[in-house]
């Protein structure tokens, strides 16, 4: 338990029981309280702790980022993650195109048949079609991502550049990207089927301006 | 009454897609069909051609389709020419800018033959 005495009251008292011995003690701690009294108030010494508290967990936290390998996300997590996804557009692609191609001979051979079953064979390849323009639709969704997927690892990036991580961005990724076309700030691609207007939304919209 | 032996231009960066609205307009009897890969062909094209219409995708580079139909609308021998805008791009700000830009007709992908023969008679009704 600490003496909850003023320390002048209590050199007081020392020098009271040991005059002769003190003096040097007691000349050398007055000196030592004035500067400590005259430069840090109670609040300052308050601040000053919370700041060299935050310092080890900024200390903390830099070494926990360290820990994680954050090198990895551009090394490795980011470029698998972009060459799978490029990989499914690829093999869509090509199905779709297989699947075209098979259309077109059905196509093809409804000058075999009868009217009857060529119609049904015609409305039929027409639906196939239709369900094929699925491949762009999924092929915008997919640049999507992948530009979600840049943004993050340029979050990233600047997170760990802040608390003084090494940080090497992969080489196969530039900033500077495509030319910009000047409407760029229209090319949002499909939305949500959540949001998106549907073909009577914008059929309403056009025949506003009628 | 339509035409339907006039030339149609499609335009698209995506030649799977090219493929699909060729063989829609197929299945709609419109058999004479040239494609063009961007908007830099198409208005090559379209500056030597003879097109009865234009159907464009808007997100194309480095000349989008708003662009092409810019370039369309701004040359005196071709700003008469129907354009049909076939996109993903649905927003309410896409819609006006292309309506603004002098475009036809606006089909929001993905869509039917149904909906692409109603935009292009509704176009080529109104020529």
């Amino acid at each position: 338990m600490s003496d909850p005495r003023p320390l002048a009251e209590r050199l007081a008292a020392v020098h009271a029981r040991h005059p002769g011995a003190t003096d040097a003690i007691t000349e050398a701690l007055r000196e030592v309280m004035e500067t400590v009294v005259g430069k840090v108030s109670a609040t300052e010494a308050a601040l000053l702790g919370e700041v060299e508290a935050l310092g080890r967990t900024i200390a903390a936290a830099k070494a926990e980022i360290s820990a994680l390998h954050v090198d990895d996300i551009t090394a490795s997590h980011i470029p698998f993650a972009t060459d799978e996804l490029d990989a499914i557009v690829a093999h869509t692609a090509s199905a779709t195109e297989a699947i075209l191609e098979a259309c077109e001979s059905l196509d093809g051979a409804t000058g075999q048949v009868g009217p009857e079953p060529a119609a049904t064979l015609l409305n039929a390849t027409t639906r196939i079609y239709e369900a094929c323009s699925f491949q762009d639709i999924t092929g915008q969704r997919i640049t999507k991502v992948v530009g979600a997927l840049k943004e993050i690892e340029s979050k990233v990036a600047a997170i760990t550049v802040r608390f003084g991580c090494q940080w090497h961005l992969h080489p196969d990724w530039h900033t500077d990207g495509p030319p910009v076309p000047a409407d760029e700030t229209l090319l949002n691609g499909p939305q949500h089927p959540t949001v998106a207007m549907g073909q009577s939304d914008i059929d309403k919209l056009l025949a506003s301006f009628d | 009454m339509i035409d339907k032996s006039m030339q149609v231009l499609i335009v698209d960066d995506y030649k799977t897609m090219l493929r699909i609205i060729r063989n829609l307009l197929k299945q709609i009897e419109f058999h004479n069909v040239e494609e063009a890969s961007d908007g830099s062909e198409a208005i090559a094209k379209l500056r030597t051609g003879n097109f009865g219409l234009v159907i464009s995708d808007w997100n194309m580079m480095p000349m989008t389709g708003l662009q092409l139909l810019q370039e369309v609308r701004a040359d005196s021998r071709l700003k008469t020419t129907p354009f049909i805008m076939i996109t993903a791009e649905s927003k309410t700000e896409n819609v006006i800018a292309a309506k603004q830009a002098g475009v036809s007709n606006y089909i929001v992908k993905p869509f039917n033959a149904e909906t692409l023969r109603e935009k292009i008679e509704k176009v080529l009704g109104h020529v």
